[in-house]
């Protein structure tokens, strides 16, 4: 009775499976929470990619074979957070923040190309206090860029991803990734010159 | 010449791809002259660190947890799997 057998042996698997997936969201949900909200930032976005997760790993079933069941489920998060970016990416696209003539971006500099405002010399955080409060300031500067902009930015800068790779995923070109990159660093750099200053 | 605004482009496509051969030394002579493009240029990689370092303490912080609500959900979810 083989099939009846492989009915049997199938069940105890998805037995198997499910008491190891509840497990695993004991043991690593907080950490694939944290890993996600490094790099998507948005919490809503980061509670989605971890549940998409866990139920991509319980469906793949495969997991009897996987020495780390932390590294193997940071894998799965990972396409799952990329798959939120190219979302993103699409929007961004497609909105008016990629029009070639921003009106935003010129006014950072005059009709001839110079500064329009000279960038003020500050100094980067030095010792656990004053790091402590620069990461604060950025965090409110990320959060102040459009959040598709701060997605890429994000992906490039945290994910660790080469620039073509990017383009690749997120189907745009080069151009376009750096065009928002360097709108992305344009205000935020702005953003801290103004808020940091003082210190 | 190299206007700032092009400097400034120039500063930050360097952060993420090689440039060629004669935007580089370009962009090397307007920072040598321009006090103001050096600074930019500088803090831009610095930003670039601590964007990265941002990120690492985010998910060193183990006061963060994934909402229990949210667990719950899961925990769920993964009952009501076949």
């Amino acid at each position: 009775m083989t099939s009846t057998n492989g009915t049997k042996n199938h069940e105890k698997k998805n037995t198997l499976a499910k008491s190891h997936a509840h497990d695993w969201l004991n043991e690593h949900g907080d950490y694939l929470y944290r890993f996600a909200l490094a790099r998507l930032r948005d919490p809503h976005q980061a509670e989605d990619a971890v549940q998409d997760t866990f139920m991509a790993a319980i469906k793949a079933n495969n997991f009897a074979e996987q020495s780390s069941a932390r590294t193997w489920l940071t894998g799965i998060l990972k396409h799952k957070i990329i798959d939120f970016m190219r979302k993103d990416a699409r929007e961004i696209v497609a909105s008016d923040l990629m029009s070639e003539q921003d009106a935003n971006m010129d006014a950072f500099f005059d009709k001839t190309g110079h500064w329009q405002e000279q960038p003020k010399n500050w100094q980067m955080p030095d010792g656990e206090l004053e790091q402590k409060q620069f990461f604060k300031i950025l965090q409110s500067c990320l959060d102040k860029i459009p959040n598709k902009l701060a997605t890429l930015f994000m992906m490039r800068d945290v994910h660790e991803t080469d620039n073509e790779e990017i383009c690749k995923e997120l189907n745009i070109t080069t151009t376009n990734a750096w065009v928002m990159l360097y709108r992305a660093r344009m205000s935020i750099r702005k953003c801290l010159e103004i808020n940091w200053i003082g210190h | 010449m190299l206007k700032c605004k092009q400097a400034s482009q120039l500063s930050s496509r360097a952060l993420d791809n090689k440039l060629s051969l004669r935007e580089f030394f370009a962009l090397k002579f307007h920072l040598l002259i321009c006090e103001y493009c050096a600074r930019f240029s500088q803090q831009l990689t610095a930003l670039n660190i601590a964007i990265s370092n941002a990120g690492k303490t985010i998910e060193g912080d183990t006061s963060i947890r994934l909402p229990r609500g949210t667990k719950n959900t899961i925990a769920q979810l993964l009952n009501s799997q076949q």
